[in-house]
């Protein structure tokens, strides 16, 4: 009797483990397959430089500041660059999922920019496949130097230079993203007619993640232009900096041959050489603040 | 020999009586921490949940994902840093009701109950045990909770940066509103 009994317990006990099964399986069937979408390619709206595809997301502000030191190669004297600054910084707004706008004003050539950025395309898995990320920019820029011959008709549309870019993304794993970023940069005034007004350049960015806040960012533009005679030797501009990530702030801290810190800058004016030592010590800070929620 | 009959019979019952069962796929679970610097709060409305009454056997599955948060930002560091939702997507529980004998579901009213089971979160795995109410209504059973938890039991580690923001106990609110299954 006693083993009989145990039999039933036994019986009542497997009905009832098999049941929750059940009852999973249930849940399972009911499920319907979503659309799982990426996060988080990138950390911030920016790669190093360049921006990301990653958007603000609607209502929610992102403060900027960002400065680059002088050159490493000028030494001792100036303190290995960290004596001169130039800086940038930006309040830039999420308005929607699909659209974010930002106004900014650098140091360099007391420049003021603009831009807003939409996103056309969201890496997802699940119900709906799609294996990249794509965003646009588009931007404007106006320095406000005095002019360097008041005595000739200046134009105000001298000082405006344009900006289209469009980034290709996609995390191919938690912890490694890759960028790609065709460039167009028209410049209404360049200095000598040797120097082109459109720049094309395709920019390559990747995001590693080293632990779980901190990664570690590269990123280049090659520039399709012959830089062979201009009046100016430029460079390819390359950036490797870390984004170290806390609570709301995103750090990055970097080394660039650029000192220009927005799109018509760092690709088409960048006079630094990696190889010979003109590397600019720099960081970002953002800080993101929920405005509507 | 009669007797093992009639356990055999009873035990073919029970087994039988398995299709009583009541469901949602919008059920809500919610959870909070409070500190003195940040207040935290994220809400999850597409909670699938089944009851077998006949049994007492629940269970429940939550897509992390899913956990909707005031900030945006918040939402991002949950994900990524904490549940990482990408490689545990989803949570489960399966438990049963202990004292089901003292709910009547023939009977509207409110019923207190202690669900035994298995909370799975974060690729780990706890047994714990929550007090919560059963209400049986009118054409369903309401079923509701707050327990808490505590996020380092399912190896969810907070760095010593954001410490003094989140809370080391996080109280889970469960609200499922279960509608009965038609047997097939």
């Amino acid at each position: 009797m006693k083993r009989l009994s145990i039999l039933f317990l036994f019986l009542v006990f497997a009905a009832s483990l098999s049941a929750q099964d059940d009852l999973m399986n249930m849940l399972k069937d009911s499920t319907k397959a979503e659309i799982n979408y990426t996060t988080a390619t990138f950390k911030s709206t920016r790669v190093i430089n360049g921006h990301s595809v990653q958007m603000m997301a609607p209502g929610q502000l992102d403060v900027r500041i960002s400065h680059r030191f002088g050159r490493v190669n000028l030494g001792a004297y100036e303190f290995f660059g960290l004596d001169q600054s130039n800086m940038h910084f930006s309040l830039e707004y999420g308005i929607t999922k699909w659209l974010m706008v930002g106004i900014g004003r650098g140091s360099y050539e007391k420049t003021f920019d603009g831009f807003a950025k939409y996103s056309i395309l969201s890496q997802s898995s699940g119900a709906r496949n799609m294996p990249v990320s794509v965003s646009a920019l588009t931007s404007i820029a106006a320095t406000s130097l005095k002019w360097a011959d008041p005595t000739r008709t200046n134009y105000f549309s001298s000082r405006l230079s344009y900006v289209g870019q469009v980034m290709i993304a996609r995390k191919f794993s938690p912890s490694f993203s890759l960028q790609l970023t065709p460039t167009i940069v028209h410049r209404n005034l360049v200095p000598t007619e040797l120097d082109p007004n459109d720049i094309y350049a395709v920019g390559a960015g990747g995001r590693m993640k080293l632990t779980r806040r901190i990664s570690l960012n590269a990123e280049y533009f090659y520039m399709i232009n012959s830089k062979k005679y201009m009046s100016e030797t430029i460079y390819d501009p390359f950036s490797v900096g870390f984004d170290i990530e806390t609570g709301g702030h995103v750090f990055t801290l970097l080394f660039t041959n650029s000192l220009q810190m927005i799109e018509k800058g760092f690709v088409g004016e960048t006079t630094g050489n990696w190889l010979k030592g003109d590397i600019h010590f720099g960081f970002n800070i953002s800080r993101v603040f929920t405005l509507k929620q | 020999m009669k007797r093992i009959v009639i356990l055999f019979t009873i035990s073919f019952l029970f087994l039988a009586a398995n299709g009583q069962k009541f469901m949602t796929k919008n059920g809500y679970i919610g959870f909070s921490s409070h500190t003195a610097i940040d207040d935290i709060k994220a809400d999850n409305n597409q909670v699938a949940a089944v009851l077998d009454i006949s049994t007492g056997d629940m269970v429940f599955q939550v897509l992390i994902k899913s956990f909707h948060f005031e900030k945006a930002l918040m939402e991002e560091h949950f994900n990524e840093n904490y549940m990482e939702s990408d490689k545990f997507p989803k949570s489960t529980f399966r438990g049963k009701i202990i004292n089901l004998s003292s709910v009547d579901f023939n009977k509207p009213g409110k019923y207190d109950v202690t669900v035994d089971g298995d909370l799975n979160m974060h690729d780990v795995t706890n047994k714990i045990s929550v007090k919560g109410t059963i209400e049986v209504v009118q054409g369903g059973v309401n079923a509701s909770s707050k327990f808490n938890i505590v996020p380092e039991d399912y190896k969810i580690n907070i760095p010593g940066v954001v410490r003094d923001n989140i809370a080391k106990t996080l109280e889970v609110t469960v609200t499922i509103k279960y509608a009965p299954v038609e047997s097939k």
